[in-house]
Formats: structure tokens, C-alpha cells, sequence
């Protein structure tokens, strides 16, 4: 059964300087004993989330920059462990976070495409079968066989979202990186996204824009300052978030079009 | 579908979730080694990526590790055996089996403090056990080494005839002490096991120092500085047979003392002295055996405590 479930989870992040991260001061702090406790200073990134998603969820994180949404995102794919309180996550993780990394710009496509899914737990053979329609998907064709160095980052993004969406995830985080395709993918990718969070998972999706979280979400959490400021429907949450009703701009044809994918 | 368990992020699915183990188990130890080992097709890929990465549009490719490495052995195999007035036939195999596994376990050593700041990207954009990085920096070694075999096999069939029979590293007339080897036999496949047990070696040391270089970022350049040192202590281009036939207290006594204080001396043995035909002792596979026992206990302990802080500290 997929779930998260997090309960008063705090993210902090110890700073290490460039003095600070040296073994002189831990050595020489201790023997001296005189100076006062010096502390590393810690940033907390997360304070006291408490959260529980469920299948079929597909929430959307809205917030402003530093407001922890990648963060939330890390603790969410298991990346980062709470320090205080617990997560417990179960299920196939896949995330798309940073486009450039996890990925060797001097390898070709087809062989990132083999190690992003090695790490996401497939096997090679697994891999190999489904090469041919990431392929498709992506719409890459004959580029796959170029060193990644030489993508765009729409094609990066293709690519990432072909991967993640090829293995079957149980459970799908996105980073808000995703924006940078066009239309046209970005269509074919919605109804793929739909369709895998319908048969079997839990998408979260951090993003800046209405559009995809429309389009995407049906709840939405809204990050401040490490805490959870507000959960609930999608427009609720965007509303207040923004201050302005975020369906009113819709055309008549989107909100139809949402309205049956959501009831269906 | 059938889900592989390696993907699972908890480490055991049945436990009901008031029971989750703390980030502090050693379930949670034990299961970060599980399932990297279940993700052998990852790191084994991902090693072999850095090394064709290192070649990559080079015409000969990998090719250039076995070079380089018969290029010093030559070199340095020559000079050394005029140096110090030794049979080239026997020095010459003897400097390349220490080179060979000198590299190998300075790799490891310098490599593994680099393991996580090298893996930085990875360990903070994609769940994974973190012995998987552990994995991919010991596999990549071992790579390097199967190159570097090549050389021994051809040294080997040079200067077998000087092999085959018993041998002295050292002048028999000048010094009477001399120990005498007792040249190639089968014992040479004990050279295998050795090998086995210095990879298992390799695994500690880079867990380890990888854990502690994470979090403090002097260790990389002091564990440099060190290895340096360590090359001249340990008998690689120089032999311990040198030092035979000294008087209790004298230098060459105090010297032969200190050399059997540094633990590379142990490993670089077990696995050279089999492959050149040279005397074995016992004492160097307890040694070995007792330091693979102490190191492996100490990086579970570092793997148990500090495993979910490795993604804070990268």
C-alpha cells in the first residue's frame, strides 16, 4: 500500500564554514575546554510537518523561494532523513529534482536513460525493454545516441519525465524544474502523469505555475518559512496563496476538460 | 508488477509503523549494505562508466593504465635493482607485485576519503543506499587492477627462469643472513584469497574515511599527505631482506622493528610474496586478519550512526 506519512519532522541543516568544518576546532575546542560551547550554526529547513498522503493524491506545493518546498520534496523521496520527528515513506520512490544532476552531460541519452533507471531499482534487462518507447515518448529519436552535453533543457526535462514515468513509480516528486518544456510534450506528459498517479500512486509537484498545478493537482500545500502554512483543495490553497482566484483566468474549455479527467 | 525490494525506501515493509526504526539502527545499517548489494548492476555499471569516462575519445582507452603502470615498473624496477646492487631477474618481478597492490590500496585509501564529496549530486537528488558509492569507488579499483595484471603475467614470463628456483634478494657473500626464497611453486594461488581480503579491506577503509571526510573536509589532504609517508615506509621499492642479520639494537634491528609496526607492510605481503615465489609467514595474514576484524567493526559503528547525516554533510 502506498503512503507517506510524516509526523512533526524537522529539517536542519548543520553550516559548516570553512572554520567550522575543520577537525583543529573540534580537536583543539575540546582540549582547550575555556571557550564557551560553539555551536555549529544550524539552518532548520523544516519544522514540525506533519503530513499523511495517501494513493491517488496528487498534491501541489506552492510557496515562495526558500520556503522549503524542495526540502519537503528530499524528505518526501527519503533523501533526507527527519532530525527530529519521523517520515515514513512506502512505495517506489521516483523524483525529478535538479535536471543537471544524476546525469552525465559527457554520456549519451540511452545511457543516462540506463542509469537513471538502475538507480530508481530496475534492472538493466528491465531497462533495456522499455528503451524503445522512453524513446518514443520523448520524441528524442536518433539525439539519444548524443552525449547529454549537447541537450537542451526541454530535452533534458523529456527526458528525466520519460524515464520516471516508463518504470511504473508508486510514488512521484517533481521539482518545479519540469516548466521547461513546450506545450505540445507538455500535454502528452499530463495525461501520462494522470494516468500512472490513476493506476497505481501519489504525485507531489512543486511549482510556481498555475498551470501545471492545475492541471496537475487536485490538493495543494502551501510552504512558509519550514512550516506547512496550509493544506487542502487546490483552489483554496492557490487562492490564498496568490491572493487572486487562480480559475478564474481559465478558459471554459481547460475547466470542462479538468472537470471530466477529475471526475473520471 | 513485480516490485523489487531494493526500491523500497523502509528497510522492512512489515514492521507497523509505531515500530519504524530509528534513523540510529543497525537494521537500517544492515539495509543500506542489502540493498546496495541487490544494486550490484548499478555500481558495477557506474564503475565502469568511470573508467571509460577517464579514457573516453582517447584512441587506446584504458589501455593507458597497463602502460603506465609497466612503464614505472621498468623504470623504477631498473634503477632501484642498480641501486641497491640486486638481480634485476628477481627485483624487477618483486617492485611491480608491490606496485601493482600499492596502487590499489592507496586508491582506496585516497579515493575513499572522496567517496560521498565526490557523489555529492547523487546522494542529494536521489534515494539510494550509500553504500552504493562505497561499491563504485572499490569496483573501480579493482578495475584498474585487472589492468594492471597484465604487467605482472608479462614481467612473469620475462624473468621466470630466475624465478623457478630458490633465490636471494641480497648478496650471499656480503651478507650470510640472507634469506633465502623458495621460488614459484602453487602457492603462488594464495595470491587470490590475499587479494579477496584486501578488497574487503578497500570496502572498510572507504566507508569510513568517506563518513568522516564528509564532515570534516581536512581529512582528504592529511590522509594525502600520509600515504606518502606510507609508500617510503613500506618495502615496495625497497625489501625487507636488506635488514636481515642485524644485531639486537642496532639500526638496521630498530628499522626492521618499525617496518612490522605499519599495517600496509601486512597487506602489501600476504598478496606479493605468494606471486614472486618469496618466504610466507603466518603472522602477516593474523595481522591482516585482525585489522579487517577492528576496521570493519568501526565503519558498521560509523555506517549505524551517521548513515542518515551523510546527505546533511555533502
Amino acid at each position: 500500500m502506498v503512503s507517506i506519512d510524516v509526523r512533526g519532522a524537522c529539517v536542519e541543516f548543520p553550516i559548516f564554514d570553512a572554520k567550522n568544518r575543520s577537525l583543529k576546532k573540534s580537536v583543539l575546542g575540546r582540549a582547550g575546554g575555556r571557550i564557551s560551547e560553539q555551536k555549529v550554526p544550524v539552518v532548520e529547513a523544516l519544522r514540525d510537518v506533519d503530513l499523511s498522503l495517501h494513493q491517488g493524491d496528487r498534491v501541489g506545493l506552492v510557496g515562495h523561494n526558500g520556503a522549503g518546498k524542495s526540502t519537503l520534496l528530499r524528505l518526501l523521496a527519503g533523501i533526507y532523513e527527519p532530525t527530529r520527528g519521523r517520515a515514513s515513506i512506502r512505495g517506489r520512490v521516483a523524483p525529478v529534482f535538479d535536471l543537471a544532476v544524476g546525469m552525465d552531460p559527457e554520456i549519451s541519452g540511452y545511457e543516462n536513460i540506463l542509469i537513471r533507471g538502475l538507480f530508481l531499482g530496475m534492472s538493466r534487462r528491465e531497462m533495456e525493454r522499455r528503451v524503445d518507447e522512453i524513446a518514443d515518448f520523448t520524441e528524442l529519436g536518433d539525439y539519444l545516441n548524443m552525449p547529454l552535453r549537447t541537450y537542451s533543457t526541454g530535452m533534458r526535462v523529456r527526458l528525466a519525465l520519460g524515464v520516471v514515468t516508463s518504470i511504473d513509480p508508486e510514488i512521484l516528486i517533481l521539482d518545479e524544474g519540469i516548466g521547461a518544456v513546450d506545450a505540445a510534450f507538455l500535454e502528452k506528459a499530463r495525461d501520462r502523469l494522470r494516468d500512472l498517479v490513476g493506476r497505481s500512486g501519489m504525485l507531489v509537484f512543486a511549482s510556481h505555475s498555475d498551470e501545471f498545478l492545475v492541471e496537475l493537482c487536485d490538493t495543494a500545500i502551501w510552504m512558509d518559512g519550514g512550516i506547512i502554512r496550509e493544506q487542502g483543495p487546490l483552489r483554496d490553497v492557490v487562492s490564498h496563496y496568490k491572493g487572486r482566484d487562480v480559475f478564474e483566468n481559465l478558459s471554459q474549455e481547460t475547466l470542462e476538460r479538468l472537470e471530466r479527467a477529475n471526475a473520471g | 508488477m513485480a516490485v523489487p525490494a531494493l526500491a523500497r525506501q523502509d528497510a522492512d515493509d512489515s514492521a507497523p509503523d509505531e515500530f519504524a526504526p530509528s534513523p540510529r539502527s543497525w537494521g537500517r545499517a544492515f539495509g543500506d549494505i542489502r540493498a546496495a548489494l541487490a544494486q550490484r548492476e548499478l555500481w558495477g555499471h557506474l564503475g565502469w562508466q568511470d573508467i571509460k569516462q577517464r579514457y573516453r575519445r582517447s584512441v587506446i582507452g584504458p589501455l593507458w593504465i597497463t602502460i603506465s603502470m609497466a612503464v614505472t615498473a621498468a623504470a623504477l624496477g631498473g634503477l632501484y635493482s642498480q641501486l641497491f646492487g640486486q638481480p634485476i631477474g628477481t627485483f624487477m618481478p618483486y617492485v611491480t607485485v608491490g606496485f601493482m597492490i600499492w596502487y590499489f590500496i592507496s586508491a582506496c585509501v585516497l579515493e575513499g576519503t572522496e567517496t560521498f564529496i565526490a557523489n555529492e549530486g547523487l546522494i542529494r537528488f536521489l534515494p539510494a543506499p550509500l553504500m552504493i558509492y562505497v561499491f563504485r569507488t572499490v569496483w573501480r579499483q579493482v578495475l584498474f587492477f585487472a589492468h594492471n595484471v597484465v604487467v605482472y603475467v608479462v614481467v612473469l614470463a620475462i624473468f621466470f627462469q630466475q624465478l623457478e628456483g630458490p633465490y636471494t634478494m641480497v648478496n650471499k657473500a656480503t651478507n650470510p643472513d640472507a634469506i633465502v626464497h623458495p621460488g614459484l611453486s602453487w602457492w603462488a594461488l594464495l595470491a587470490i584469497p590475499a587479494f579477496v581480503l584486501i578488497v574487503v579491506n578497500g570496502l572498510w577503509v572507504t566507508l569510513l574515511f568517506g563518513i568522516i571526510s564528509a564532515r570534516f573536509r581536512d581529512i582528504p589532504p592529511v590522509v594525502g599527505s600520509f600515504m606518502q609517508l606510507f609508500f617510503t615506509m613500506t618495502p615496495i621499492i625497497w625489501t625487507t631482506d636488506l635488514l636481515t642479520g642485524g644485531a639486537p639494537g642496532s639500526p638496521k634491528a630498530i628499522i626492521s622493528f618499525l617496518a612490522k609496526l605499519n599495517p600496509f607492510y601486512h597487506f602489501i605481503e600476504i598478496f606479493r610474496a605468494p606471486l614472486v615465489g618469496q618466504v610466507q609467514s603466518w603472522t602477516h595474514w593474523a595481522v591482516c586478519g585482525a585489522i579487517t576484524v577492528i576496521g570493519w567493526s568501526l565503519a558498521l559503528l560509523a555506517l549505524r550512526n551517521y548513515r542518515s547525516r551523510v546527505a546533511y554533510w555533502v
